[in-house]
């Protein structure tokens, strides 16, 4: 009995000791991460901004379903409203997929006195419905959409995805060998449907075989995406692509084989620095911008906004450390200006 | 459809099913320790996530896969000593206890990435190690001996855990215990102790499993297993608590899963049945718990916690 | 009476055991626990509208807090909440699918109905499969979890997806927007408190009643109470199994329902995962149970105070920038806190009653059936 309370003594102080060590570590890696964190996530994320409020800076929340660094859908939006050259005082409130949160935190966002609410995601748009007419003065952004479900404080925003994806595309057909071409989905939705719908019309134009597509049927699953990514080496791919943020486990299989990537929504280069070839990335700010002017100049909402390859809220940005053939790389610069002229049909 | 069957798809598949059942296997035989000891552990998805973030962490800081592997054991190995701690000393009801591990693991680990990490950085993925000779093998060669270390160390376990619980005296305690434990206590058997350690090495093996997968990987994200350890515990009544049993479960589910996303890559099962497909390991584990239920005994005294008459 | 007070004490201390560790973890994360608690209060009951937002979070919580409370009493742990109210949404969002027209008087009663239906359904299979099969409740409601999730990907991903989702290309895995005959009215104007939450309340209520007050109650009771004195005394034990789960799982449905048709968005919508349409509130509902003493009127408070730190964590989000998820680590302690302080609350009765302590334990302990392995 006496040994058997010694026992559970010595685990007790093994158990704390390990958990002061956890807490101490961890706090000592949180350190810097404290100083610049007050309530403004700009500092956070960038690092600048923020400083010397002159006049009462802009207040701009954003409410989003994945996570503000997703390096995907999320992070695009986070970075345009950081990349905006207007004195801003920016919250975020990322990884509420569940519409009940959200709503909340929009209705929420818009009590606290923001004056501009940004619903980052399809999915909200019928809370929107319920909570723009009760603050007539703050602006709603809500996208990707391409309505404004008839209020006229809400703007809505959406991405000409599949132009990107058939640059992308006709680049990946320059590239491959096999002309077995993979792509890796989530569910078949929202813009991930159209990047891919373009991505896989331009493989082809540029000559691709085939492409093959995977759904995972999942925003989330990271191993189910990298699985599918091995499932499409066996067949010959060796070329992959993918959209939404669960493609982090498809790109690390992509670099664990040497398989050229393509990325969407941001710029993911920095996942695989030797393998991306070039990403479409979303720089919402040329619209933004548009609209902050309109709010400015009296107009909340009403209006319908695209980025695309012509404006420039579509940007494909090709990774300067992939070594890209020159051939291939014209091939892109001539899709981007069919795109833009009209010239060429992405099929979606 | 013809051309599913040629022999690179089906080694193909075979080779993706065996990375597929790893952490499945590792979890499930720690699972299968901890349940002939008498303790139902249903919190190894908590652990596994939890062990996963700190191997990612540390890996993505040092860039030293021995570290992370390190961090993830003993990560595993503190919440062993905490549900230790809340079975055995306050011997809490097992079924919900385990359920606030997971909700702790899943909630903790998710809140220490996104303040620590943010953005999803690529680690260090673990190597490929071709056994020689057996490698190169034909088909078999490239099925099954071009895997990770962890994956062989899955399978080796095997039947490490079949010797230690059939022939160490250590193993036979924890198998005693599990089934009388005032029998085993009556001779001089410490239940206490046994259902500390086999609790200690059940985690620990469940960090393993998040460590296999996040190495694997090469990232981690919030609720990166998706309920792979309640798959892992359901494994353990499939397998009938017998390790070579839960093995042949978990390459089951493995090569179950590997089937269908290679027929999902190539177009053969239409988008809109994928989910059922998805929905068949949990309803053929129901129906296995069904037909066994009535077979098979498992421990006698799982789930109940000791107390001295 | 001392032996009361203690006994309900200790539950609650235990919880702010649980909440002292969250202090810590923000203290660590760089964050005041003060400005935290402030955060989290103002949050969930800062305005009249954070006061209603609170309440209809709690409301699926008190209503599958109260369903486990009552599966508990005849010993049989119900983790299916979230397969549950996904099953009872389906059926619910079917129903208004089908007869979008009927005036709101018959097609809300319906829905909720509907609702209640096909989480009784759900409870059922396992109650029936533990009843006459031996097979372990909490697996198979956990595997059952699993299938509800992938059936509700399947039936929003294609037959029930918004039309308008497939002309505009979009796919967004989701139904059209529910006829208004279907939504729950609001009771206050200006904020989101609708009718739903005095369903679940008035369910809690009706549970309690049935427990304590009805028959079948005290079969239930009697069953976990101890099966073979029960049998001894010619009740039906299997049959009272299966109700048990299929009741539990009903409360579930309900609250799949009320979540469809409470929401703000008049529609289901996943996002591949339970937690995307639920909000974890099958495994939330647990922490409400719990720490309600697993006593349907109990898990009404009980399941206001989590709705309130649930909210009040993206209060916590906004403000602090501290993630959400802390909340649920938070969740994760207070079920392990309370579940362990339980033998300990034992302890300290039996110590004041001076009676033998494991007598006392019996609440969580004693498991059914004969069959070693598969009971709980």
């Amino acid at each position: 009995m006496k040994k058997n309370r010694l026992f559970r003594l010595l685990i007790a102080v093994f158990a704390l000791a390990l958990v002061a060590a956890a807490c101490g570590g961890s706090s000592a890696e949180d350190e810097p991460a404290t100083t610049t964190v007050p309530t403004t996530e700009a500092a956070g994320a960038t690092g600048s901004e923020t400083t010397e409020p002159v006049a009462a800076p802009l207040r701009v929340a954003i409410v989003a379903p994945s996570a503000k660094d997703d390096l995907a859908f999320t992070q695009s939006m986070v970075d345009a409203v950081n990349a905006l050259d207007r004195d801003i005082e920016l919250s975020i409130t990322d990884g509420t997929f569940v519409i009940e949160d959200a709503a909340a935190a929009i209705r929420g966002y818009a009590e606290d006195g923001n004056d501009v609410v940004i619903a980052h995601g399809t999915q909200f748009g019928a809370s929107l419905i319920e909570i723009a007419p009760d603050f007539p003065d703050v602006t709603f952004l809500w996208g990707t959409a391409t309505d404004t479900q008839g209020l006229d404080n809400v703007f809505a925003y959406s991405p000409a995805a599949d132009e990107g994806g058939y640059v992308n595309g006709i680049v990946a057909a320059g590239i491959s060998e096999s002309g077995i071409i993979g792509v890796v989905g989530p569910l078949e939705a929202g813009d991930a449907v159209a990047y891919i719908k373009g991505f896989e019309t331009g493989a082809l134009d540029g000559g691709a075989k085939s492409v093959n597509i995977t759904y995972t049927g999942s925003f989330g699953d990271v191993a189910l995406a990298a699985e599918a990514a091995q499932a499409h080496l066996v067949n010959g791919v060796d070329v992959l692509t993918g959209s939404a943020q669960m493609v982090v486990g498809a790109v690390g299989v992509a670099s664990q084989n040497d398989i050229p990537w393509f990325g969407n929504q941001a710029n993911q280069t920095s996942l695989a620095p030797a393998l991306v070839v070039a990403s479409q990335v979303y720089h919402w700010e040329v619209i933004l911008e548009e609209m902050l002017s309109l709010r400015d100049a009296g107009v909340l909402g009403g209006q319908a906004f695209e980025i695309n390859l012509a404006n420039g809220g579509l940007v494909i940005e090709f990774n300067p450390g992939y070594d890209l053939p020159e051939g291939v790389r014209a091939a892109a610069d001539a899709a981007i200006q069919g795109i833009i002229g009209g010239t060429i049909d992405t099929g979606f | 459809m013809s051309d599913f069957f040629t022999l690179t798809v089906l080694v193909a598949v075979v080779g993706s099913g065996v990375r597929l059942a790893t952490p499945y296997l590792l979890a499930g035989l720690g699972e299968t320790v901890g349940q002939k000891s008498g303790v139902l552990n249903l919190g190894i998805d908590g652990v596994m996530q939890l062990s996963a973030f700190s191997a990612y962490f540390v890996v993505l800081k040092t860039d030293n896969l021995m570290l992370g592997v390190l961090a993830g054991l003993a990560v595993g190995a503190v919440m062993g000593v905490f549900y230790g701690v809340i079975t055995i000393v306050f011997k809490a009801t097992q079924g919900i206890s385990g359920i606030g591990i997971f909700i702790f693991g899943l909630g903790f680990s998710d809140l220490l990435f996104q303040r620590l990490v943010g953005t999803p950085k690529p680690i260090r993925q673990l190597p490929t190690i071709e056994i020689p000779f057996l490698s190169e093998l034909p088909v078999v060669g490239e099925a099954l001996f071009q895997h990770n270390p962890l994956t062989y160390v899955a399978f080796i376990l095997v039947p490490v855990t079949i010797l230690f619980l059939g022939k160490t005296t250590f193993g036979l305690n924890i198998r005693a215990v599990g089934e009388n434990p005032h029998a085993a206590d009556s001779l001089g058997v410490s239940v206490e102790r046994t259902r500390y350690v086999a609790i200690l090495i059940g985690n620990t093996m469940a960090g393993l499993a998040g460590v296999a997968l996040v190495l694997e990987l090469g990232i981690f994200q919030p609720n990166l297993t998706q309920g792979l350890g309640f798959i892992a515990v359901a494994l353990v009544y499939f397998g009938s608590w017998r390790p070579s049993h839960v093995m042949a479960g978990a390459l089951l589910y493995g090569l179950v899963n590997a089937t269908v996303l290679q027929l999902k890559a190539r177009n053969i099962i239409p988008l809109s049945f994928s989910e059922l497909a998805a929905m068949a390991p949990a309803v053929l584990t129901i129906v296995a718990l069904v037909i066994l239920a009535q077979r098979v005994k498992g421990p006698a005294a799982l789930t109940k916690p000791f107390i001295r008459h | 009476m001392l032996s009361k007070i203690v006994g309900s004490a200790v539950p609650v201390l235990a919880a702010l055991a649980a909440f002292l560790v969250g202090a810590v973890m923000l203290l660590v994360l760089g964050a005041s626990p003060l400005d935290g608690l402030k955060a989290i209060l103002d949050g969930a009951f800062g305005s009249g509208e954070r006061l209603a937002a609170t309440a209809v979070k709690a409301t699926p919580l008190i209503l599958v807090g109260a369903g486990i409370s009552i599966a508990f009493r005849a010993r049989v742990i119900n983790i299916g909440g979230e397969g549950q109210i996904i099953a009872g949404a389906l059926l619910a969002t079917v129903i208004a699918l089908a007869l979008p027209d009927l005036p709101s008087v018959v097609l809300i009663p319906l829905v909720l109905m509907g609702g209640a239906i096909g989480g009784t359904i759900l409870g059922a299979i396992p109650g029936v499969l533990k009843a006459y099969a031996s097979v372990n409740e909490i697996l198979s409601t956990i595997m059952l979890n699993l299938v509800m999730v992938q059936f509700m990907n399947f039936l929003l991903r294609g037959p029930l997806i918004d039309p308008l989702e497939i002309a505009a290309g979009t796919r967004i895995p989701q139904t059209q927007r529910l006829s208004d005959n279907a939504a729950l009215p609001t009771l206050v104007e200006g904020t989101r408190l609708h009718l739903g939450v005095v369903v679940a309340v008035v369910a809690a209520v009706i549970a309690y009643i049935v427990l304590w007050r009805m028959p079948l109650g005290f079969r239930l009771r009697a069953v976990g109470h101890s099966p073979e004195a029960a049998r001894a005394a010619g009740i039906n034990v299997e049959r009272n199994i299966t109700y048990a789960l299929a009741i539990s799982g009903m409360l579930g449905g309900l609250a799949g329902a009320i979540l469809v048709f409470g929401s703000e968005g008049q529609r289901m919508i996943t996002d591949g995962s339970a937690a995307g349409f639920t909000g974890a509130a099958g495994f939330n509902g647990i922490v409400a149970a719990l720490f309600g003493g697993l006593h349907p009127l109990w898990t009404i408070p009980s399941a206001f105070l989590f709705g309130a730190l649930l909210t009040g964590a993206t209060q916590l989000q906004r403000v602090l920038q501290i993630p959400a998820a802390l909340a649920v680590a938070l969740n994760g302690l207070v079920v392990i806190f309370v579940i362990s302080s339980a033998r300990f609350r034992s302890y300290i009765q039996s110590i004041i009653e001076k009676r033998p302590s494991n007598r006392a334990s019996e609440d969580l302990e004693r498991p059914y059936s004969k069959i070693p392995g598969v009971d709980t």
